[in-house]
C-alpha cells in the first residue's frame, strides 16, 4: 500500500480498523471499515475483491492490539497480506485466527525494480515461498510459511488446533 | 553453533528445532491469568471448550493483583466469574489478598529456573530475574494455553548487553535500570531476548534483578536474564521458593544479534521524565520539580529490599506538609515482613500510607489516582500519559521518592 511505488511503513492498527467501530462484533459487517482511517485508503473496502493480495510496508498493524485490525480483512476474504515485518501482537493475532500474513524482507526491492504493480496478478506458494507474477510472467519469492503457522492456517486457526488435536 | 539463553530454555520445551526466528511449540510450565484478562479467558473457554476440563490443574492459576479487593463493580463481578470457573475446573486461585501475580509465582517456586510461564500481565517477563521464561500474552493465547498446555512461539534474536564502570555510592538498581532503559530505547532491544553481564548487575539482589527485568518491558524487549550472580541470590531464591536455582547459560559459540555495552562510571540516581520511561535525567539535572505525591510499589520496586530502602530514608523524619506517599508491598510476604522487621513502623511513622499488596498505585487500583495537574514521582515503570490517572509522573528509585516527599521536590538521598 503506497503512493508511486512506495509503501507506507507503520501502518497503525488505529488505523486499519478505527477505534469509533470496535463495538462491531459480527464478522460479515466489520470489512466495510478497513483501512477506513488511512489517508488515501478510505475507499478500499470498495475496490477490494475475494482473493485480493495487499502489499504492505514495514510494521503493518503497529500498536493495539485489536482482533477486528485482522478480522475486517477476513470480512472482505482478502487472500493474503504480505509485507517486510508485521506488528508482534498483530502477527500473533492474524496467526491465530489462522489469516495469512507473509513476511518478504525484499519486498521494496521488487517493487523498486517494477516486478510487483499494483494490480497486478500474482500466485504466491505459502508452503515454499515461490511467487509468480502472472501479469509480468516474472518469479519473485517470499518467506514461506512455517510449519506451526501452517498448521494453524490449514485448520482454520487456533481455537480449531485445540479442538482437532484434542489433548483432553 | 551453541545456544543463548532463550534458545536453551526452549530446546527444553519443545521437539522442534530450535533457532532464532523459528516458530515453536512450547510446553508450558505454568500458564496463568489476573483479574484482568482472566473474564475474557473464561468467556472464550466456556464458548470454545464448554464443560472440558482446563490441561493441567496443577500448573493453571488466575492471580487477582489489578485492583483488590475489588473496587469497582465491574472488577467485583469479574472476580466472582474467574473464581466461579476456577472452582468448577479444580484450579488454585491467588486470591485479592495475595499480591502481585509475577511476584507470587516466585514465591511459591511456580516460576523456576528454566522453566515457561504465560499470563495475561505485559510484566510477566520480571520472571527472567529467576532465570525462566516469562511472557504476557492475550486472552485468546492464554485461553488456548489453559486448555492444551501449550503455546506457539516465534524464538527471539538475542541482544548482549555489558555493563562497566563504578557508579556513585547512592546508586541503586532502578537507576542502573533507568539508565539502560535511556540507552537501549525501545529499538535496540525490541523483540528481543537481552541477556545483562557485568560486575553491576551481577551484584544485584534478587529484588534488584527484578527491577530490571521487569523494564525490559520499556525497552520492548521480550525477556531479560542475568547469568551471573551472587551465591547469596541463589540461596535466597531457593529460600524464597523452596526450589534449586540453576540459571540457564548462554553456550561460548551462542549467535547475538547484536552487542551493546553501557558505562555506568561515575553516575548517581536517575529519574525519567513525563510521558516516556526513556526519557531519563540525572536527578542533578532536572529543574526544581515540586510534587504532590509519591508511590513506592510497583511490581519493579515493591519488594521488601525497595520499602527498606525508603524507610532509611524516611526514619525519623516526615513527608512533607501537602505531600501524600502512597506504599504498596508487592505481596503479603512482603507485607509480613514489613511488620515483623519493624520497618512497617518507621514508614508509618514518617507519614505514609500503606496500603495492602497488590497493582494499586500503578494499575487504576485500590490505591487511587492522580488527578489533573498533580505532579507525582513514582517507583513504577511507566509514565504514559493517563497511565495513572490525569498527573504528570517521574520515574525513580524508592530512596529517591523518600527523599522527594521529604522535600516536597524531586531530590536524591544525598540531599537531606
Ligand atoms: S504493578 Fe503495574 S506494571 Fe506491574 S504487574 Fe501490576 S499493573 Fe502491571
Amino acid at each position: 500500500m503506497g503512493k508511486k511505488g512506495r509503501l507506507i511503513e507503520d501502518i497503525d492498527t488505529d488505523q486499519i480498523f478505527h477505534n469509533a467501530f470496535l463495538h462491531i462484533t459480527e464478522l460479515r459487517q466489520m470489512g466495510q471499515y478497513a483501512l477506513g482511517n488511512l489517508e488515501g485508503w478510505k475507499d478500499f473496502p470498495g475496490k477490494t475483491g475475494p482473493g485480493d493480495i495487499i502489499i504492505a510496508g514495514r510494521n503493518f498493524g503497529a500498536g493495539s492490539s485489536r482482533q477486528q485490525a485482522v478480522d475486517c480483512f477476513k470480512s472482505l476474504q482478502t487472500g493474503m497480506i504480505i509485507a517486510p515485518s508485521f506488528g508482534a501482537i498483530y502477527f500473533r493475532n492474524a496467526v491465530n485466527s489462522g489469516f495469512p500474513v507473509m513476511k518478504c524482507s525484499k519486498l521494496a526491492d521488487l517493487i523498486a525494480g517494477g516486478l510487483l504493480k499494483s494490480g497486478d496478478k500474482i500466485r504466491v506458494n505459502i508452503r515454499t515461498g515461490e511467487g509468480q507474477n502472472q501479469t509480468r510472467k516474472e518469479a519473485f519469492f517470499i518467506e514461506p510459511m512455517n510449519e506451526v503457522q501452517y498448521n494453524l492456517w490449514e485448520v482454520g486457526g487456533l481455537f480449531s488446533y485445540a479442538k482437532k488435536t484434542k489433548k483432553d | 553453533m551453541g545456544y543463548t539463553i532463550i534458545e536453551k530454555i526452549i530446546r527444553g520445551h519443545t521437539d522442534e528445532e530450535v533457532r532464532a526466528g523459528e516458530i515453536v511449540w512450547l510446553d508450558l510450565d505454568v500458564r496463568s491469568a489476573r483479574d484482568f484478562g482472566g473474564p475474557n479467558v473464561v468467556k472464550n473457554f466456556c464458548r470454545e471448550f464448554g464443560d472440558t476440563p482446563v490441561s493441567d490443574r496443577s500448573k493453571t492459576f488466575f492471580t487477582f493483583d489489578l485492583c483488590v479487593p475489588a473496587c469497582t463493580l465491574q472488577y467485583a463481578d469479574n472476580q466472582q466469574v474467574c473464581r466461579d470457573f476456577a472452582r468448577a475446573k479444580g484450579f488454585k486461585v491467588f486470591d485479592v489478598d495475595e499480591g502481585i501475580g509475577s511476584h507470587v509465582l516466585i514465591e511459591r517456586g511456580l516460576a523456576a529456573s528454566g522453566s515457561t510461564v504465560v499470563g495475561t500481565d505485559s510484566h510477566m517477563n520480571i520472571l527472567g530475574a529467576v532465570g525462566c521464561f516469562g511472557q504476557g500474552m492475550g486472552d485468546v493465547d492464554i485461553t488456548f494455553a489453559f486448555k492444551t498446555g501449550k503455546i506457539w512461539f516465534q524464538v527471539p534474536e538475542s541482544l548482549k548487553v555489558f555493563v562497566r564502570g563504578e557508579p556513585s555510592s547512592g546508586f541503586s538498581a532502578k537507576d542502573l535500570t533507568l539508565y539502560i532503559v535511556k540507552q537501549l530505547g525501545t529499538k535496540k532491544a525490541a523483540l528481543k531476548s537481552v541477556e545483562f553481564y557485568g560486575e553491576a548487575v551481577r551484584k544485584l539482589s534478587i529484588s534488584g534483578r527484578i527491577t530490571l527485568c521487569s523494564m525490559v518491558t520499556e525497552m520492548a524487549g521480550i525477556i531479560g536474564f542475568i547469568p551471573e550472580f551472587k551465591d547469596s541470590v541463589a540461596s535466597e531464591i531457593k529460600s524464597l521458593s523452596g526450589e534449586e536455582f540453576n540459571h540457564p547459560y548462554a553456550d561460548k559459540d551462542a549467535v547475538y544479534s547484536d552487542a551493546i555495552t553501557i558505562d555506568i562510571d561515575g553516575l548517581g540516581p536517575q529519574v525519567a521524565a513525563p510521558f516516556l520511561p526513556t526519557n531519563v535525567k540525572d536527578v542533578g539535572d532536572l529543574e526544581e520539580v515540586k510534587i504532590d505525591s509519591g508511590f513506592i510499589g510497583c511490581c519493579t520496586n515493591g519488594r521488601f529490599e525497595d520499602l527498606k530502602a525508603a524507610a532509611r530514608v524516611l526514619k525519623g523524619k516526615k513527608v512533607k506538609d501537602g505531600v501524600m506517599l502512597k506504599i504498596v508491598p508487592a505481596t503479603r510476604k512482603v507485607y509480613k515482613q514489613l511488620l515483623e522487621k519493624g520497618t512497617l513502623k518507621d514508614l508509618f511513622e514518617s507519614g505514609a500510607i500503606i496500603s495492602n499488596p497488590g497493582c494499586g498505585g500503578c494499575a487504576q487500583g485500590h490505591i487511587g489516582l492522580t488527578g489533573k495537574g498533580e505532579v507525582q514521582i513514582s517507583t513504577g515503570n511507566r509514565n504514559f500519559e493517563g497511565k495513572q490517572g490525569k498527573g504528570q509522573n517521574y520515574l525513580a528509585s524508592p530512596a529517591v521518592v523518600a527523599a522527594s516527599c521529604i522535600l516536597g521536590h524531586i531530590a536524591g538521598p544525598e540531599d537531606i
